[in-house]
């Protein structure tokens, strides 16, 4: 199952890219509209892109009278990514999308970990158990990479009523203008994307699927579906494209059809057949004789004796 | 509709600072004055939005200025060398003037051949920095030149023209202020160039929008 990433395509200037997906997130809604951080917004690096575009947003007024009818006409199930600056603005959001009652709406993705703007004061696990009183929507919680023990974070939203997680959001970065030596972002700083988050999606994805019993979707870094597939070995049941999508925007189907000739290479019915394959060998269990770490999945690292 | 395609180089040739890149067109359209393509620039995360310098059926060409690392693979490319190309995107020029007058600065001088050619060599006047970056003046036909310290908003005309325009930012400025309804061609840092990044963003009329998708050429109110 192939997603975009949400905030990396706009499905309502482009359907067609849209309608190649399995699944269209929106960009993160807030409950009052914002205009965004000021310009320059994206910088690339060798290995990536930078963006702080800053939650730039109709609005959820705006976005429940005038977008979302027209997103429910492409025919493509909708997931809408909600974002706040307290668990009671996310809940809001929540409660009023389920109200909505709309057969399109097949979750909610809440952004926990938006790297462009001041986070919201409560933990991950509070918004969540605050969206789950607000709505029967199935609730995917996107976290953040950089936090110290992800699978805890992981562990922690599904206790609150997650049904399953997306990861990962980008990593704060910086560029500077090689010249002038200041931030190339206005903001300063932006979330890093792009082929150097893969390794950091991989090791997020392996690390909460084996802690947590709910579902993942992978991103990061995606641009083949030799990455897709990886990510779905490390433990994703769907996988979303982001900055892929900015230079192919028929990076869906190709990818789609790379992902079925890697899985067939392997003798794999469907790719799917992949996942949590990267779980199974022994070599990341115990290695004693090699250096002294046994590493158990989803625990982290432990030290022994 | 987005189209996609791996195209062909067929040449890139020196214009003073800058290199005119020509690739087979493909089954490619290639829309309107104004408008512009992503061209993959090679061993790069994003590509690059580049207006079209001119177009035949069999081929397009896109003036490039070498000034940071994705430019410059692009004009490293060589004859034989494929790039992917995503267009025609934006909103060009409207065609639809009496009296056209073409306003030029530096890089900016990019659309203006192809523009030119629809409108059936309309007078030009050109801005540049130097005797150097000047070479991509022949690009246009009927052109009146100007090297800094000139500015071309001293070779506007007292008669009143349709102005269309494309050049650095001050420039468009100057002209937004002084001729109304002018039809500036605007530059912004782009990631897609199809309205999914958000990257692009200028304010207009209050708002802020996305030059890929409101522009790049807006109308000076």
């Amino acid at each position: 199952m192939l997603l975009n990433a949400s905030g990396c395509l706009d499905a309502l200037t482009a359907p067609e890219v849209a309608r190649s997906l399995d699944a269209f997130v929106t960009k993160t809604i807030t409950p009052a509209p914002r205009e965004g951080n000021p310009p320059v917004r994206i910088a690339e690096t060798e290995a990536g892109m930078l963006n702080s575009i800053g939650l730039a947003n109709p609005g959820r007024e705006r976005f429940l009278a005038e977008v979302m009818p027209e997103l429910c006409q492409l025919g493509v199930p909708l997931w809408v990514s909600v974002g706040g600056f307290s668990a009671a603005e996310y809940a809001e959001t929540c409660a009023a999308l389920d109200h909505a009652e709309s057969p399109e709406l097949y979750a909610i993705e809440l952004n926990l970990s938006c790297p462009n703007v001041d986070e919201a004061p409560e933990s991950a696990a509070a918004i969540v158990a605050a969206c789950r009183a607000a709505t029967r929507l199935p609730l995917y919680a996107k976290l953040s990479p950089a936090a110290w023990d992800i699978a805890e974070a992981a562990r922690a939203v599904e206790a609150a009523g997650a049904d399953g997680l997306s990861l990962v959001n980008t990593l704060r970065g910086l560029a500077l203008d090689e010249r002038t030596l200041q931030p190339k972002l206005a903001r300063g700083t932006g979330g890093y994307s792009g082929p150097a988050l893969k390794p950091v999606a991989l090791a997020a994805v392996y690390a909460c699927s084996a802690a947590v019993a709910i579902p993942v979707v992978g991103m990061g870094g995606v641009a083949t579906g030799l990455d897709a597939l990886e990510l779905i070995a490390a433990g994703a049941s769907a996988v979303a494209l982001g900055t892929i999508l900015f230079s192919d925007p028929g990076a869906p189907e190709r990818i789609r059809s790379e992902l079925a000739a890697e899985a067939a290479a392997r003798d794999l019915g469907h790719p799917l057949d992949a996942r949590g394959a990267a779980h199974a060998f022994p070599a990341n269990s115990v290695s004693r004789s090699d250096n002294e770490l046994v590493k158990v999945p989803g625990n982290g690292q432990k030290l022994t004796a | 509709m987005l189209r996609r395609e791996a195209l062909k180089v067929v040449g890139a040739e020196t214009v003073g600072p800058y290199t005119l890149l020509r690739t087979e067109r493909g089954g490619l359209d290639a829309g309107r004055p104004g408008q512009f393509f992503m061209l993959e620039a090679p061993g790069r995360v994003l590509p690059r939005p580049m207006s079209v310098c001119s177009a035949t059926h069999a081929e397009l060409a896109f003036l490039i200025d070498p000034i940071g690392p994705g430019t410059r693979a692009l004009c490293e490319l060589a004859r034989g060398d494929k790039l992917h190309v995503v267009g025609p995107l934006g909103n060009g020029f409207d065609l639809d003037v009496r009296r056209p007058l073409l306003v030029g600065g530096g890089i900016g001088v990019a659309p203006l051949p192809f523009l030119s050619a629809a409108l059936d060599g309309p007078p030009a006047i050109l801005g540049f920095r130097s005797d150097w970056h000047a070479e991509a003046a022949a690009l246009v036909p009927n052109a009146e030149v100007c090297v800094e310290p000139g500015f071309v908003t001293e070779l506007l005309p007292e008669e009143p023209h349709d102005v269309l325009a494309c050049g650095p930012e001050p420039m468009l400025a100057a002209l937004r202020a002084r001729v109304p309804g002018a039809q500036l061609a605007w530059e912004a840092p782009m990631a897609c160039g199809y309205g999914a990044c958000y990257g692009c963003a200028v304010e207009i009329d209050g708002e802020w929008k996305r030059l890929c998708v409101e522009g790049p050429v807006l109308r000076a109110a």
